[in-house]
Order: structure tokens, then sequence, then C-alpha cells
């Protein structure tokens, strides 16, 4: 590993003496080898991103709300799919639907989240001047980005974009005729998923390769930050499971288009009786879902990462249980894979295969239960500093225990032959997968936006834009607990047609106000992050007095990040508040040799240590 | 112009945010907020938390309260009942989880906010806490897996000989149902003889097929198991029928099916509800295209006395449709007259 890193180190040296003053806009900015730039690249687009799959949410929750409502203002944007009589077309609707989840689910919370973070900090977090590959990281963005495009190119379509849900299900999916956004739509919306799993799978190859390969001396796995942690898990879980989505879309496109039949059976629609025999649409199920669970991880591990180095810096705390962390990111990272399952309890699965992933679905709860426990140990005694970074962790483990209760309702598959497919799963999904990982995500532009950046974003604007949101996602996401208990389907358009379902549209109106403030909100972050770009306040060096390594960097860390030599790891990353230090944090770069004060009996043998290396 | 008043709007409020910003960023800098570690604002926050947890807590437990009639929807069949305890005891399980960890979490953060004097416990492991845990919520799960393990087993085992049988079909976008008639044998079907009048595919080869008939709505016996046959003719639908507890997919090509025990009738319902207008409704759960939403079946269920004079009022579907006659084998053309009642 140090064998490798000065190699690269001495090439980089040269390089910079040779080329870094002659470089272009398009090589610095565009297409950038740099994976600060590449973060960034990633960020915009996630955020670009989360804005439109927001806006769509808050169109359908218009007609939700109010399905009276006259919508003939939408027609500039939505043209056709606004019918005479100022109503959203019910297949639009659906279209909304699709997209938004596709949208948030890949777009923001996986490529804007984890392309964001990881890139960003594996390299600064572990030492390291660059990714493995620089190039492949720049592959991994601009394959995203292409994805990007041809999903944004689907909304302006005659047929209009894929329209069967997130999850696309077969025969809906691969029948032109049962839908229009199953047309065109749907071709994009696979073409673009293909692009986007090779951008997630080449961006995990970088990952995992330079976690394992290029730490710093010293930075030994036992002193990783949680961070890398849940980057490094997160970019093997992806690795794993996203090229079997990839085999799904793959034979779904062979029954679209070239006469297959992997999913389709004796289908009759529009008055025709399909040549299709033998195909199975749950087939299509258990392949998506063996990726659509472990996404559900992809995007959750990345942000519960985050939290744990944002809750211990700013609760002046050594994240507690630090082991035990670990422990749970790998359980949570093996379960993930053998829990699929308990999306189709009512498929006409065999019950018998009900059972096992009842109760290996129960079992995953439990690492997340250490994980709650640990961070609120974490704060216990600690001197808490109220960042908006802090309070978006608190937030995403406030969400993350209401979400993640209601999973042991929805997991017990005899409760959830009631509950699926109802809006309790909308408000179970939506805090504990949606609202956990955008406030991560959050959490971390909020707590790295000053190594990014340079600057401080503002803090009262973030404290407006947090208690904003939290009190707005709550307001949307929780009441939809009740209206799932009253049984409520969702993916429905309006609930007029039957009178099970024919209360509640008071509380479904509140639920539209609040989100379209939640929305409203959104625009202050946007602003307050735009504006510190180029008017913050200078950043201090450690704004944070935070104790990785990203904090040692300039101001404005260059190509290869650290000017001189990259720094030795001595410590592990949690020293905040040890008794008898002088200051509350001890960053890792200093070595024991230099803390006598503090060091507690097993370190003291690590002083020796230390000395006989400085001398070999 | 609605284009154009947004973006006034827009433009406003990005003004106003721009203004409200520089100032307090000078204010910030004139009172040398920036070189404190915490500023005043570090105290409001902890305070709005608090707050939060509290006004959160009345609300949650006033709604719930207070609401209770409105979301919890009656049950309807005899496994509805179980499912429906094991839900409400998971809930308190978890709402008492819930309410304690919320608690810890907004009232840690209040209580170790931070205070210039004191300093943080320097507290990294403790593996006596990470075992009690682990093992606590493990033994709390294994007893609510195992419970519904219990349920599980007993919803999905096979039905009971004597079950009512019946048959439902989702099509884009509606349902259909199909009674075996008096041999109490649902005929073949196949997907390729579908027409626009045999909708169901029903295969005339077959003599179980003469005196099925598909009435416009279901009727089922109180107190007796009922099975359903579950198909989809074009795409994937899901039978979802709330106060029955019942939810099933349907699937071409792959046939599903659901028994349960419906133990109220509809106008007992009626009564419960105190709505003289209560149905019992089947919905469809399973994206299915533009008339997902619209996939209504009424269910009517009766004593069984009244079931068994309304399915013996039930005309057969070849009487109603003799063209179909002429699908039968000639061997069986006898049988079928016989059957559909109508004597040479
Ligand atoms: C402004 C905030 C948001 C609001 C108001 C919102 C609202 C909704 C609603 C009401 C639905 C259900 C619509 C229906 O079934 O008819 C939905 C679906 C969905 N949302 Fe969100 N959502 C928001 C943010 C997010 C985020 C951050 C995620 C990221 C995970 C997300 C992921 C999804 C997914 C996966 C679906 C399912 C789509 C489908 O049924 O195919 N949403 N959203
Ligand atoms: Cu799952
Ligand atoms: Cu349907």
């Amino acid at each position: 590993m140090s064998t490798k890193n000065i190699e690269l180190e001495a090439e980089l040296h040269e390089h910079d003496h040779d080329h870094e003053h002659h470089q272009s806009f398009i090589t610095k900015y565009i297409f950038s080898t740099d994976h600060k730039i590449i973060a960034k690249q990633y960020l915009f687009t996630g955020i670009f991103w989360a804005f439109i799959g927001g806006l769509l949410s808050v169109v359908f929750r218009l007609q939700l709300g109010f399905p009276d409502m006259d919508l003939e203002w939408l027609r500039p944007f939505f043209g056709k799919w606004i019918t005479i009589n100022g109503k959203l077309d019910p297949e639009f609707y659906l279209a909304l639907v699709t997209m938004h989840g596709t949208i948030m689910v890949f777009f923001v919370l996986t490529a804007g989240l984890s392309g964001t973070f990881s890139n960003y900090l594996i390299p600064l977090q572990i030492g390291a001047r660059d990714m493995a590959s620089g190039f492949i990281n720049m592959l991994s963005y601009w394959f995203f980005f292409a994805s990007s495009v041809v999903m944004f190119i689907s909304f302006f379509i005659e047929t209009g974009p894929a329209s069967g849900g997130w999850v696309v299900y077969p025969p809906l999916s691969a029948l032109p005729q049962a839908m229009s956004g199953s047309g065109l739509g749907m071709t994009m919306w696979l073409t673009a998923m293909a692009l986007f799993i090779a951008s997630t799978l080449l961006g995990g190859i970088n990952y995992i390769t330079t976690v394992i390969n290029l730490r710093t001396k010293g930075m030994s796995f036992s002193r990783l930050p949680l961070t890398i942690w849940a980057f490094l898990l997160t970019a093997i879980i992806g690795l794993l499971s996203f090229p079997v989505l990839l085999a799904a879309a793959l034979l779904l496109i062979l029954d679209r288009s070239f006469g297959t039949s992997f999913y389709l059976a004796e289908i009759f629609i529009n008055g025709e009786a399909l040549p299709n025999m033998g195909g199975s649409p749950i087939l299509y199920q258990h392949l998506f879902w063996f990726l659509g669970h472990p996404e559900v991880y992809i995007v959750l591990l990345p942000a519960l990462g985050i939290t744990s180095e944002v809750i211990a810096t700013n609760s002046r705390k050594p994240i507690f249980g630090y082991r035990a962390m670990i422990g749970s990111m790998m359980g949570i990272t093996i379960l993930s894979f053998i829990v699929w399952a308990h999306h189709m309890f009512v498929t006409g699965m065999n019950p018998f295969l009900g059972s096992i992933f009842m109760l290996l679905t129960l079992i995953i709860a439990v690492p997340s239960a250490v994980k709650v426990f640990n961070y609120l140990t974490t704060l216990w005694k600690g001197n808490i500093v109220f960042t908006p970074a802090m309070l978006f962790s608190i937030g995403l483990v406030s969400f993350f225990i209401s979400g993640g209760l209601t999973g042991i309702f929805l997991g017990n598959s005899a409760i959830d032959i009631q509950l699926h497919d109802t809006y309790f799963v909308v408000a179970h999904f939506h805090l504990v997968m949606g609202s956990a990982a955008f406030f991560g995500m959050m959490a971390g532009v909020y707590h790295w936006f000053p190594k990014m950046f340079g600057r401080m974003m503002d803090e009262k604007l973030g404290y407006v834009h947090f208690w904003l949101t939290f009190i707005g996602i709550y307001l949307v996401f929780f009441p939809m607990h009740y209206i799932g208990i009253a049984g409520f389907p969702r993916r429905y358009y309006s609930f007029t047609n039957f009178d099970t379902f024919s209360m509640f549209t008071d509380l479904n109106a509140f639920v539209s106000v609040a989100a379209i403030i939640t929305f409203g909100a959104q625009i202050i972050f946007a602003f307050n992050f735009l504006y510190s770009i180029f008017k913050g306040r200078i950043a201090p060096a450690n704004p944070w007095r935070s104790n990785t390594l990203e904090w040692t960097t300039p101001r404005n860390p260059g190509h290869g990040n650290w000017p001189g030599k990259i720094p030795e790891v001595y410590r592990w990353p949690y020293d905040y508040s040890k008794p008898g230090a002088k200051e509350d944090f001890i960053p890792q770069n200093i070595p024991y040799s230099q803390t006598p004060e503090s060091n507690l009996p097993f370190e003291k043998d690590l002083v020796e240590k230390e000395k006989a290396e400085k001398e070999s | 112009m609605v284009v154009t008043v947004i973006l006034i709007g827009l433009v406003l409020i990005i003004a106003i945010l721009a203004v409200v910003y520089r100032i307090h960023s000078l204010v910030d800098v004139a009172r040398g907020n920036h070189k404190k570690k915490v500023t005043g604002s570090n105290g409001v926050n902890a305070a709005l938390l608090f707050a939060f947890l509290v006004l959160s807590m009345i609300s949650l437990i006033w709604y719930s309260v207070s609401r209770f009639d409105v979301y919890s929807l009656p049950v309807a069949s005899e496994h509805g009942i179980s499912t429906d305890n094991l839900f409400w005891v998971t809930m308190a399980v978890t709402g008492i989880v819930f309410i304690i960890t919320q608690i810890l979490l907004f009232y840690f953060s209040y209580r170790y906010r931070y205070r210039t004097k004191s300093k943080a416990l320097f507290f990294p492991e403790n593996n006596r806490l990470e075992m009690i845990w682990t093992i606590v919520p493990a033994i709390v799960l294994a007893v609510l897996i195992f419970s519904g393990l219990k349920i599980w087993n007993q919803v999905t085992a096979d039905p009971p000989e004597e079950a009512e049988v019946l048959e439902i079909m989702g099509y884009q976008f509606a349902w259909k149902t199909r009674y075996p008639g008096k041999d109490g044998q649902l005929g073949k079907y196949d997907y390729r003889l579908i027409d626009a009048t045999n909708e169901f595919g029903i295969d005339f080869r077959d003599k179980a097929a003469f005196d099925d008939f598909t009435p416009r709505e279901i009727h089922i016996p109180k107190g007796k198991p009922v099975l359903l046959k579950i198909r989809a003719r074009d795409v994937l639908h899901s039978v979802f029928a709330p106060h029955f507890r019942l939810k099933m997919d349907a699937v071409p090509g792959m046939p599903t099916s659901f028994w349960f025990i419906p133990n109220k009738t509809t106008e007992e319902m009626r009564i419960e509800t105190g709505n003289p207008d209560f149905n019992y409704e089947i919905a469809c759960t399973e994206v299915c295209g533009r008339g997902h939403f619209s996939m209504r079946m009424l269910v009517v269920v009766e004593e069984p006395e009244a079931y068994e004079k309304w399915k013996s009022e039930q005309e057969p579907w070849l009487s109603k449709n003799q063209d179909y006659l002429a699908k039968v084998p000639e061997d069986l053309q006898e049988l079928a007259l016989i059957k559909i009642g109508i004597d040479q």
C-alpha cells in the first residue's frame, strides 16, 4: 500500500511541474480527473435532480390534496398532459410518480449522495492524492451525465416518460399497448438505467480499490473514519447488486423488443391474445428486488456514515461503539442481500418462502437498532454544538427511528397482507430511506462545504432551512401512516371511486400544503449554497475542530490534495474530549509522542512503537 | 402569464434572501460572532429541539386517539382479527420504543448542549451495553416474528375442502368474477379463447364450464370459508379487500389464490358502522395503468341461506350466450343443454 502511494506521489509531483499551469477550463472543470471536481459535478447534478424530483412531487400532491383544483396554469409546462377540463391526465400522474421515484432513489440519493461524498471524502480522509483511477472516475460521472440526459429528454417525448412505477414491473412496462409510457419512454428509462448502472459500477470499483490500496501510512482499517467504512461497504453492495438489475433490465429489453418471453405469459390485451408463453412476471420481481432492497442501504449507509462523523465531531465525543458501528454496518451489508422477497409477500410467491424472508428481514432490524442506540449514547454527556450539519444529523436519527420501526410491521408477512402497497409503505420508506438519506446528504453538504468551496455557508439560513424541512417532512409523511392504516392504496390518482377511501380529504390537503412549504424551504438552501460559494465568509482551516485528515489540507486543496508530503496517521479519528488533552480534539495526524498528557495506558506503548518506526 | 408571475415571485424571494443574508452576516462580523466557538443560536436550537419533542408528542397522541375511529378500518374476516391483533401488539411495542428513543434523542440534545465550562465525557465503548441492546431487540423481534409466523401459516394454509370457490379476474380496468355453478367446479379456460363476449376465455370443451355463471358483484356467505381463485388477463393487478384484510396479486400466466372466512354480513356492518350505505369493496393495489384507481368491485356478504338462494337464482353464462353452444363438442351438446336448463 505505502509503496504504491509513494510511486503515485512521485508521479504526481512530476505531473505538477509539467502540466498544472496550462490546464484549460475544459480539462480542469469539465473533463476533470480530479476527485474533488468530480465530486462537485455529482453534487450539482444531484441538486438539480433533487429540485426536479421535488417539483414533480409537488405537482402530484396538488392532484391528491386538491382534486378539484384547476391546473390549467400548468399547461405551459405539461402541454397535452393537462386535459381539456384542466385536470392532470391520470396516466401522466403515474408518469410523474414514476419519474419522481426513479429520480429520487437513483439520481439524487445514489449518484448525488454516494457520488459526491465517496468521491470527495475517500481520498481526503484516507490520505491519498486522488482516486485509484482518475480516468475511470471521470468516466463514471460522464456515464451518469449521459444517463441524466436520456432520462431528462424522456419527459418531452410524445408518449410521455416511463409510468409503471419506479419498479417498472412487467407486463405493464413491457407492453406499449398497456399504457403510453411503456412505449418509447420506457425504452429511454431502460437505456438511462443501463448507463446509470455502468456509472455506478465504475465509481464503485474505484472507491473500493482506493480504500483498500491507497490509505496513507498508519491508516489501518481500524483507524478509518466511519464515513469511509460506510462508503466502502456501500460500494461493495452496489457492485454486487447493480449487475442483477442490469440483467433484469436486459431481459425486459429482450421481451419488449425481441419477442422473447422471460416475463410474459398468457396475455390478452387490446382485443388480442399475445403469443408469449411460459414467462413469469415474478422472475422480474425477484431480480429487481435483489437490487431494490440493497439499494435502500446503498442510499442509507453513506448517510449513516456521514452522520456518525458529524455527530461525533459536534458532540465533542468519540462515536460510541466504533467497532459495533462497523460490525452493524457489515451485518447490514450481508443481510441486505437476503431479505429482498419481503417486497413480494403477496405476489403469489410460495408462502414458505415468505416465512423465511420474514425471519431474515426482522434479523436485519437488530444491527439497525444497535446503530440508533450508539448514536443516542454518543449524544449522552456530550458538549453539543448545533451546527446545521449537526441538526440535520439529529433529524436523520429521528427519521431513522420513526421509519425503521414501521419496517417491523411491513417485514411481518402477516401484517403486510393489509399494509402492502398502501400509504403506510409510502410513509415508511420516505422516512427511513428518503428523508433519512436526504438529511444525511444535507448534513454532508453543510459539514464539508467549507472544504469544498473554501467558504462558509450561512448558519442562520441553515437553521431556517433545517427547521422548515424537518417539521415539514414530518407533517408530510407522518399523516400518511394513518391514511395507510385506513387502507388507502398507493399510486392512486384519486380516491373518490371508493366509499372505503372517502375520508381524509382534509388530511390530504394538509399534507399537500406541508409538501409545498417543505419544497419552498429548499429554495433557501439553494440560495445559501450558491451565494456562499461566491460570497460566503472565508473558511478557517478546521472550522468544526474535527480530527479527520481532510482538515489538514490547504483551504482550497489543489490537484494532489496536500502540497507537501501526505500526512501520516497515528490514531483513530475520534479522540474528542480526551481526558488530559489541551484541546477537546486531537487530529489523526498527531503522534502519541506529542500527547503524553492524554495517552491511555495502552497508547503509551504505541509511543515506543512510533519511535522505533521513526528510527528504522 | 403564470410563468411570469412565478418567475417574478422567485426573483423577489431571492432578492429578499440576499438582503437578509447580507445584513446579518455583517452584523455577525461586527459582533465578532464567527470567532466564538458557539453563538447564541446554540441555546435557541437546543430549546427548539426540546419544544419540538413536546409539541410533536402531544399532537401525535392527540390525533391518534381522537381520530381512532376514522383511520382504523372495521375488520370482517376471521384471520383479520388475528392480523389486526398482531398489528396492534406491534404498534404497542414499537410505540414504546418510539417514544423512549425519540425522548432520549431530543432530551440529550437539549440537556447536553454546549457549555463553555463543561467538557464531554470520553466514553468510547462499553461491550456490556452493546450486548444488551443487541440481545433485547433480538428477543422482542423473535417474539413478534413467531406470532407472525403462526398467523401467516394459518392464513396461507390449504383451503378447507368445503370452501366456496369463486374466480376473480383482473383486467384493464375492472374485475370480473365467475362462479362454478351447481356442479361446484369452475370450467377450464384458455386465454386464447377470450373474445369480446367470452371475456374469461371459458373453454366449453370442458363440461364443468357449462353451468358457470358470472354475476356483476361478488356474493359470499358469512361464516363459511371462501376461496378466491385469482388471475389477471393483461398486466399485474392485486385484489385488495380492505375490510377482509385480504390482498393477493393477480398475475398473468400464474393463477394465485386466497381463502378467508367472512364474519360479518353487509347488513351487520351497516349497523356497526352506522352507515346505511356501507358496502364491502375490492380495489386494485398493483399499478396497472391509467384506470388503476378505478377498479372497484362490490362484495355482498350474506347469511348462508340468503347466499344459497341468490346462487340458485343465477343464470349460467352459457344460457345467456347461447351462440357459444356451437363451441361445445358434439357428444356434450345434450349435457350442456341440460346443465343450462334448456330441455328440448
Ligand atoms: C418533497 C418531498 C417529497 C414528497 C412530497 C413526496 C411524496 C410522494 C408521494 C405522495 C408518493 C406516492 C405517490 C403515489 O403513490 O401515488 C411518492 C412516491 C415515491 N417517492 Fe416521494 N416524496 C418526496 C421526496 C422523496 C424522496 C427524497 C425520495 C427518495 C427516496 C422519494 C422516493 C419516492 C419513491 C421511491 C416513490 C415511489 C414511486 C412509485 O410508486 O413508483 N420521495 N412520493
Ligand atoms: Cu426491502
Ligand atoms: Cu389493476
